[in-house]
């Protein structure tokens, strides 16, 4: 604590901006689709971890490269999800949030048991892309290049999303329907078709995530996993539905863990479900949650 | 009236929400250009008949026909594109919307709905809280804008469900000239009333609502004659 070097503390900080990105794609899509779907979807992680293994598919078995899995790899997964929402989702419309939370928990727990029964629990290499590799004297710190293109790119993709969302027409369709789906639709609008669109939007956030994570963090079975518990604490703390909320809670949670990785280390795993708890308590419906 | 055509034919239609039967056979019918009025007590069946016409109750049997096409079996996303529109009993302000975007949200269904100028210079009050959260509007800009956005997506019918319910005279009576002046430029109207007085001076014709039916119907030519059984019939 004494001997602090600002070097590390810069270290751990990128490292939480870095989780951040993740946090904050991850549950600005599950946000989206709680919003529209009413479904707290616990396949998030799962589908995260697809995203990561369709990158490695593509370019291990097509020769594909990053720039193109991370187009093609969210649509693919997007698309999946749109299928898994026709099929299956659309069938608990209505019911309460438990039926979508239980079916989606089941996907998550089928999904990565076959990958990890054809993988194992190890981690598949993916490297970073060429463009990307090497990285900038700061002075008081070295930043790789890939890590600051995922933090720019992240921030970019989720305000985009938000912007889509909360200024343009396309989102006041959403918005409305959020709000009352059968007024909407008696208006001349296909909701059930925006519904699956928007879940396949989550969906494809999450794979876009697991893309980006991929010449980080490798590629696993279990990676989705163990992400997602911290997201669901992080959706807990901005609240369910804001979209904003996701996004600022996203990416402070992972800064203040870093931090708390540089100053008090051994509560770094911690401190997200610490706050969780806290807000629970002090504000239920979140920092940014309607009541 | 004989001449204009049909434009709404409705024949024993019947509703259920869940496992409660509301509409035990529905019949009435709308011709191009009316202002036609549902009235009946609380609970009659008036709302759940505009929102059965709609689509927007899951489970109806019987006929609708809109312009002759059956719709009975139609979502209410292709119903509304038919060219029918409502304006719902609890108004519908979408509180995530501000004034602007909940003006222009539903689509155009066909050509021919009112310019946005126009309807700002029905409802000038709309104008001036453009931006406002929709629903922090008063209960009657509210009901303005309920009103105003289905006026441009070009549809032929309107279904105003009880436009003036807990709204000032002055605003009532805004709302009346609306009307009037919506029907002399040559839309269809179907309304659901409680405020009798009010609907007397817009209707061509009256339909009673009880218990699910439509037991009876007359001209406003013919209202005098009927005031007794119509005292009678909405207990009044
Ligand atoms: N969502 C619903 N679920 C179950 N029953 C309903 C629902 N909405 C209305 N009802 C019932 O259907 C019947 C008809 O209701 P409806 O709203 O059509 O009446 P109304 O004629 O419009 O009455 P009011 O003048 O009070 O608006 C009532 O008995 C009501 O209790
Ligand atoms: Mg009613």
């Amino acid at each position: 604590m004494f001997n602090i070097s600002t070097q590390a503390l810069f270290a751990q900080l990128l490292v939480g901006l870095i989780n951040g990105s993740f946090y904050a794609l991850l549950s600005l899509g599950l946000a989206v689709i709680f919003g529209m779907l009413n479904i707290i979807n616990f396949a998030h992680g799962a589908l995260y971890m697809m995203g990561a293994f369709c990158a490695y598919f593509l370019l291990n078995v097509l020769g594909v490269n990053y720039w193109l899995a991370l187009i093609l790899a969210p649509l693919l997964i997007g698309g999946l999800g749109a299928v898994l929402e026709r099929t299956m989702l659309q069938r608990l419309a209505g019911l309460d949030h438990l039926y979508g939370l239980l079916l989606t928990f089941g996907l998550a727990l089928i999904i990565q048991g076959l990958f990890q029964n054809y993988f194992g629990s190890s981690g598949l290499p993916y490297a970073i892309p060429q463009q990307l590799t090497g990285g900038q004297n700061l002075g008081f710190m070295f930043l790789p290049n890939y890590r600051a293109w995922v933090v720019v790119f992240s921030l970019t993709v989720c305000l985009a999303t938000w912007f889509a969302i909360e200024k343009t027409k396309l989102g006041s369709y959403l918005r409305a329907a959020t709000e009352n789906p059968t007024l909407v639709r008696a208006f001349g609008i296909n909701v059930p078709r925006m519904i699956t669109l928007t879940y396949g939007f989550g969906v494809g956030l999450a794979a876009l995530a697991g893309v980006l994570s991929a010449p980080i963090n490798q590629v696993r079975p279990l990676m989705g996993a163990d992400l997602i518990i911290v997201v669901f604490a992080v959706v807990v703390i901005g609240g369910m539905g804001s979209i904003m909320g996701s996004i600022v809670t996203g990416f402070a949670l992972g800064i203040l863990e870093g931090l708390t990785k540089y100053f008090y280390p051994e509560a770094s795993n911690t401190v997200v479900f610490v706050i969780m708890a806290i807000v629970l308590m002090v504000k239920p419906n979140g920092l940014f949650g309607r009541a | 009236m004989d001449e204009a055509r049909v434009l709404l034919d409705v024949k024993g239609l019947q509703a259920w929400y869940g496992e409660s039967h509301i509409l035990h056979g529905v019949d009435f019918s709308v011709r191009e250009g009316e202002v036609v009025t549902l009235l009946g007590r609380n609970g009659a069946g008036k709302t759940t008949t505009l929102k059965s016409i709609m689509g927007m109750i899951g489970k109806r049997t019987g006929s609708v026909q809109f312009d002759g096409q059956e719709t009975i079996n139609l979502t209410s996303d292709r119903i509304a594109r038919l060219g029918l529109a409502i304006c719902p009993e609890e108004r519908g302000i979408f509180a995530s919307l501000n004034v602007l975007e909940n003006l222009m949200l539903p689509p155009q269904v066909r050509p021919g709905g009112l310019p946005v100028e126009q309807i700002f210079e029905l409802f000038p009050n709309l104008k001036e809280r453009i931006s406002s959260q929709g629903t922090k509007l008063s209960g009657g800009e509210q009901q303005m804008l309920a009103i105003g956005r289905i006026l441009r997506t070009g549809a032929r019918l309107l279904m105003l469900d009880e436009p003036t319910e807990g709204l000032a005279p002055v605003i009532i009576e805004q709302i009346g000239h609306t009307i009037a002046r919506l029907k002399q430029q040559g839309f269809t109207i179907l309304l659901v009333e409680q405020n009798f007085r009010f609907a007397s001076t817009l209707a061509d014709r009256f339909y009673v609502m009880e218990h699910g039916r439509v037991i009876d119907a007359f001209a406003n030519a013919d209202l005098a004659a009927n005031m007794d059984k119509l005292h009678d019939y909405l207990g009044v």
